[in-house]
């Protein structure tokens, strides 16, 4: 099994696309099970299997297309709905900014591309890559990007397809797949800073879950989760010394 | 959703407010040099976008407040474990979901 600590050893030739790929598989059972759960919420909300299709290629972000099938199976107005994906994929923004400017070398076509699919684990695996002085280049990251949408992809549909006859996906666990995966990629970036520097982050991390647990409870934890973000990493900046 | 054309028009919008937030920042940061305060920010958004998410997931809104996930609390003390000692993403997610799967079976 691969773990992050064996990067240090492949410095000597440019990543490629397959060794993206490769490094795409741990975060894929998060995917297809996220996925398959979709694509069941999908099918009982009365979406079609094309439909759900479409959703997945086309959105492709787990939280978004839930709550997309929640408002549906609810009836929302679609002004509502896309107010909504907005607000939860808005963090986004922020995770494109963080990582943005590693590519500035490439073209602006395959920035586009790297944009259109980042996602939370992507973004985790290539920050943490980076965090190690693994030498990321564009074939690394379309491997790694490409394989996450394309099992995405099938995942959602496979949910469809299993919608009308399986049991509710929760009783297995798998819903708890995303969560396990951030507090893994959490982990993995604190692992790779400096130890000097460890307590300052730890205490960031403290002030971050008070902030977002106050935020929640008078907005979306969506909003929470951004505006917490954006005021502990300015907290961060001011009190590094 | 009752016909196709809502739907397709409501693929749309969600297409364009997905897509923005994700693919502005590559384009934009093309065209600006990055000054150094703004790179120490950047450098401090993994960590508190992935401590909210998980913040997040461990709590839920209800009408009298915030309610603790008590066996996604609970399962998030062995995940931490794991990482910890494996600093393996995989073997962090699996011995999760494990964990997730077993403390539901007894709960």
């Amino acid at each position: 099994m691969e773990t992050l600590d064996s990067i240090a050893k492949a410095t000597s030739s440019p990543p490629t696309f397959f060794d993206g790929v490769k490094d795409c598989i741990p975060t894929l059972l998060g995917y297809i099970s996220i996925g398959i759960a979709m694509g069941i919420v999908g099918s009982s909300s009365g979406l079609s299997i094309f439909k759900i299709l479409l959703l997945s290629i086309f959105v492709y972000a787990g939280a978004a297309q839930f709550i997309i099938c929640a408002m549906i199976a609810a009836s929302s107005p679609i002004s509502a709905i896309v107010l909504t994906t907005f607000i939860v994929n808005l963090r986004h923004l922020l995770l494109s900014s963080a990582i943005a400017p590693m590519f500035t070398a490439y073209s602006l076509r395959k920035n586009i591309a790297f944009g259109s699919l980042l996602t939370d684990e992507s973004f985790g695996v290539a920050i943490v890559k980076a965090a190690k002085n693994y030498p990321i280049n564009d074939k690394w990251m379309n491997g790694l990007n490409v394989t996450a949408y394309i099992v995405w992809i099938f995942s959602c549909t496979l949910g469809g397809y299993l919608g009308g006859w399986f049991p509710n996906p929760e009783i297995l666990g798998f819903d708890y797949a995303l969560t396990a995966m951030f507090i893994a990629l959490l982990i993995l970036q604190l692992q790779s800073i400096e130890h000097t520097k460890l307590k300052h982050y730890l205490l960031l991390m403290l002030l971050m879950m008070i902030c977002t647990l106050i935020f929640s409870a008078f907005i979306s934890s969506s909003l929470a989760v951004i505006i917490s973000t954006i005021i502990v990493a300015t907290v961060g900046v001011v009190t590094d010394k | 959703m009752n016909t196709s054309l809502e739907f397709l028009l409501l693929l749309a919008g969600c297409t364009i407010v997905t897509l923005l937030p994700r693919v502005l920042p590559f384009i934009l940061v093309r065209n600006f040099t990055i000054s150094k305060p703004i790179e120490k920010w950047l450098s401090y958004i993994p960590i508190c976008i992935f401590t909210g998410l998980i913040v997040e997931s461990l709590f839920t809104k209800t009408t009298s407040g915030l309610a603790a996930n008590w066996t996604v609390l609970a399962a998030a003390i062995p995940t931490c474990l794991i990482a910890i000692i494996t600093r393996s993403l995989l073997t962090t997610v699996l011995v999760g979901v494990f964990s997730m799967a077993l403390i539901r079976s007894f709960f």
